[in-house]
């Protein structure tokens, strides 16, 4: 109930008109007025604001965008986490823990004060350039800042922990003597990788792709400091709604669509979780 | 093998040649251990070890925890190398093969059953990976899952099965490729009594039915004793004896494994005569045994005989022979084991020794109680003098 009463407050917004007022939406639900205060609640309510959205290609783009960029992350996350997740499975028992919390660490320090030294780095004169101007790979400094990659990046870094977790948790439950009796019964180890390594950890990597790509998608700070203006993610769209157009009915409607949008992920994380739950 | 240092002799009807191994004359070695050696960093889990294992027999690695028989068998695998060492099979070279070549399949002690495959995608996994057609592999995973009579459960999960129903399985997919050599690792010890008696009945019929060469490793020297054609005695890293089991029982080359196989008496003595098919020992236990081999040793030589619990005949009187081969004590503990009673008896030298009488009917005959006076007595063929 705790969790659900904000929700059903945005979507009673969403389906207000705006007005300049305090606050500014209308109908306002007055206890007072009685049953006719009531009625005349309901009946103010309308999803105008759904059909804006529906009709204004800017917010169809930013959902693109964002399920587009949500999904090239998530892949890159799992690209680059899988390999940490089952480096550190196979290491020593003993080792495990400590680059578990490794991995962990810089969740410790302020999200924001990373995302600024990832412009540090990104920007014209930054690391990224002089270590690759070093190198001899270009001449002339590159353009990271304020592109798609640059919102890639900082996502890939700052999610990783979300990836590498879950991934990790399934393959180190793995039983690694089936490893064994593969290879006993004529399989070589690379082979054991996609025979039962892969198939085994797929609960984890279903886990950890969810976790990543729910919120990647409604994520507002990354790319609004490392992404260009021209093209927006939802986050960003419905930041400037709220803040900048001060209309808060279409910024709810903003919010409730992409709930509807990842409703389905959703509930198929809460499945995953429930099932797992089941298994122990 | 003749000893030259003073008090050492050797005992007529011991092995000759390689001490480690006495197979049967003329079988093939299937299997061959060239002085292997394992070393875990300063850790030495396999020291030195020789064998020759024949096709065809049921092989047991017989030893206490830690003695190194986990490791061997595991270096027959595979998935240990040898530190020092070679292992040929078949007279080929197999050291450095790795596990997924060579012709040799192993049940896991935890069995590793694949847990995202059915029954009968474990069992043909190992097929699939020699690229055996499908409608051959179906065959093939019908003939085992029938071999180990769980036929019909080929669509179930390993999740879905019991204990034993499990371990069928892994027999099955481990024997579904026919290897050259099988590979057993403590088979019978997650099952309870009844279950692992039929067990055992049922590798041993499944040793005989396909004819191949199984190689099991286990503590618990009943089973060896069951199962097996010839067990292997390991302790910390080294063969210690090699024979067939009633071998080991009535002939141990040492006082280790006489009390690591079965129950048994130690009693010392000095020898005090010997003559073609028997001796004479005088013991400490204070009494003249004669003892129906012949020693070779010197007078007065110290010895050490043992004589099995199950080969001694306790009475309340004292028997009319009882100059030769008979002890006197008090009994101090009676163990009732259903089957057989277990007698302690303190001799009168201070030396205890078991005596275990199977008790015949059901009040028990000869009605002996605790601090009653008895006589031991056992023929001359039922003691063995120790090398």
């Amino acid at each position: 109930m705790f969790f659900l009463v904000p929700t059903l407050i945005v979507l009673k917004i969403s389906l207000s008109q705006t007005v300049i007022a305090q606050p500014p939406y209308t109908p306002t639900l007055d206890l007072t007025a009685g049953w006719q205060g009531l009625r005349d609640f309901f009946a103010a309510l309308s999803l105008d604001n759904y059909r804006a959205l529906g009709a204004d290609s800017l917010y169809v783009i930013s959902y693109l965008r964002s399920l587009v960029i949500g999904a090239l992350s998530t892949l890159i996350l799992l690209l680059v986490g899988y390999p940490i997740a089952y480096g550190i499975a196979r290491l020593p028992r003993r080792l495990q823990p400590v680059l578990v919390m490794a991995v962990f660490l810089p969740f410790l320090t302020a999200f924001l004060i990373r995302i600024y030294a990832w412009i540090n780095i990104l920007q014209r004169e930054g690391l990224l350039n002089d270590a690759l101007m070093a190198l001899g790979v270009i001449r002339e400094p590159l353009v990271w800042l304020s592109t798609d990659t640059a919102i890639v990046i900082g996502i890939v870094y700052s999610y990783l922990p979300f990836m590498v977790l879950p991934l990790y948790a399934s393959l180190e439950k793995m039983d690694e003597t089936l490893l064994e009796a593969a290879a006993d019964l004529g399989c070589p180890a690379w082979k054991a990788f996609w025979l039962i390594t892969l198939p085994l950890s797929a609960s984890g990597v279903l886990a950890g792709a969810l976790l990543c790509f729910i919120p990647i998608a409604g994520e507002f700070v990354i790319p609004d400091l490392l992404g260009g203006s021209n093209s927006l993610m939802i986050g960003q769209t419905l930041w400037l709604e709220f803040f900048q157009n001060r209309d808060w009915p279409v910024a709810s409607a903003v919010a409730i669509a992409l709930l509807l949008i990842l409703l389905l992920p959703i509930l198929l994380y809460q499945h995953l979780q429930l099932r797992a739950l089941g298994d122990r | 093998m003749l000893s030259r240092l003073p008090g050492a002799f050797s005992v007529a009807g011991m092995a000759e040649g390689n001490p480690n191994d006495r197979g049967t004359a003329g079988a093939r070695a299937l299997v061959r251990f060239e002085a292997v050696s394992k070393r875990f960093g300063g850790f030495v889990a396999v020291d030195d070890l020789s064998l020759n294992i024949y096709e065809g027999e049921f092989f047991a690695l017989l030893g206490p925890s830690g003695c190194g028989k986990t490791t061997l068998l595991r270096m027959l695998a595979g998935f240990e190398r040898p530190s020092e060492g070679r292992i040929l099979l078949d007279g080929e070279d197999i050291t450095d093969m790795p596990p997924h070549r060579r012709p040799i399949n192993m049940m896991f002690q935890s069995y590793a059953l694949f847990p995202h495959l059915t029954v009968a995608g474990n069992v043909e996994f190992g097929l699939k990976q020699d690229g055996l057609p499908a409608a051959d592999r179906k065959a093939r995973v019908e003939e085992m899952l029938a071999l180990v009579k769980l036929e019909g459960f080929g669509d179930r999960r390993p999740q879905q099965l019991s204990g034993g129903q499990r371990q069928r399985v892994a027999l099955a997919r481990a024997l579904a490729k026919r290897p050259r050599v099988f590979l057993l690792d403590e088979p019978l010890a997650a099952l309870d009594r009844k279950l692992r008696e039929e067990t055992r009945f049922e590798l041993m019929a499944l040793q005989e039915k396909l004819g191949l060469t199984f190689v099991v490793v286990t503590h618990d020297q009943e089973e060896a004793m069951t199962v097996a054609d010839r067990i292997g005695v390991m302790n910390a890293g080294r063969l210690v004896q090699v024979g067939p089991p009633a071998e080991l029982y009535e002939q141990p080359n040492s006082r280790w494994v006489a009390g690591f196989i079965g129950d048994v008496n130690l009693i010392e003595g000095r020898v005090a005569s010997s003559e073609a098919g028997s001796t004479v020992i005088e013991s400490v236990a204070g009494g003249r045994m004669r003892v129906a081999q012949r020693v070779e040793a010197p007078s007065r030589a110290t010895v050490c005989a043992a004589l099995r619990p199950e080969k001694i005949q306790i009475e309340l009187t004292q028997p009319s022979n009882s100059d030769e081969n008979c002890f006197a004590g008090r009994v101090v503990d009676i163990g009732y084991l259903g089957g057989t009673s277990l007698y302690k008896v303190r001799l009168d030298n201070g030396q205890e020794m078991r005596a275990a009488v199977a008790n015949r009917s059901r009040a028990i005959e000869t009605a002996i109680h605790v601090d009653d006076r008895v006589w031991l007595s056992f023929a001359p063929e039922a003691v063995v003098v120790l090398p």
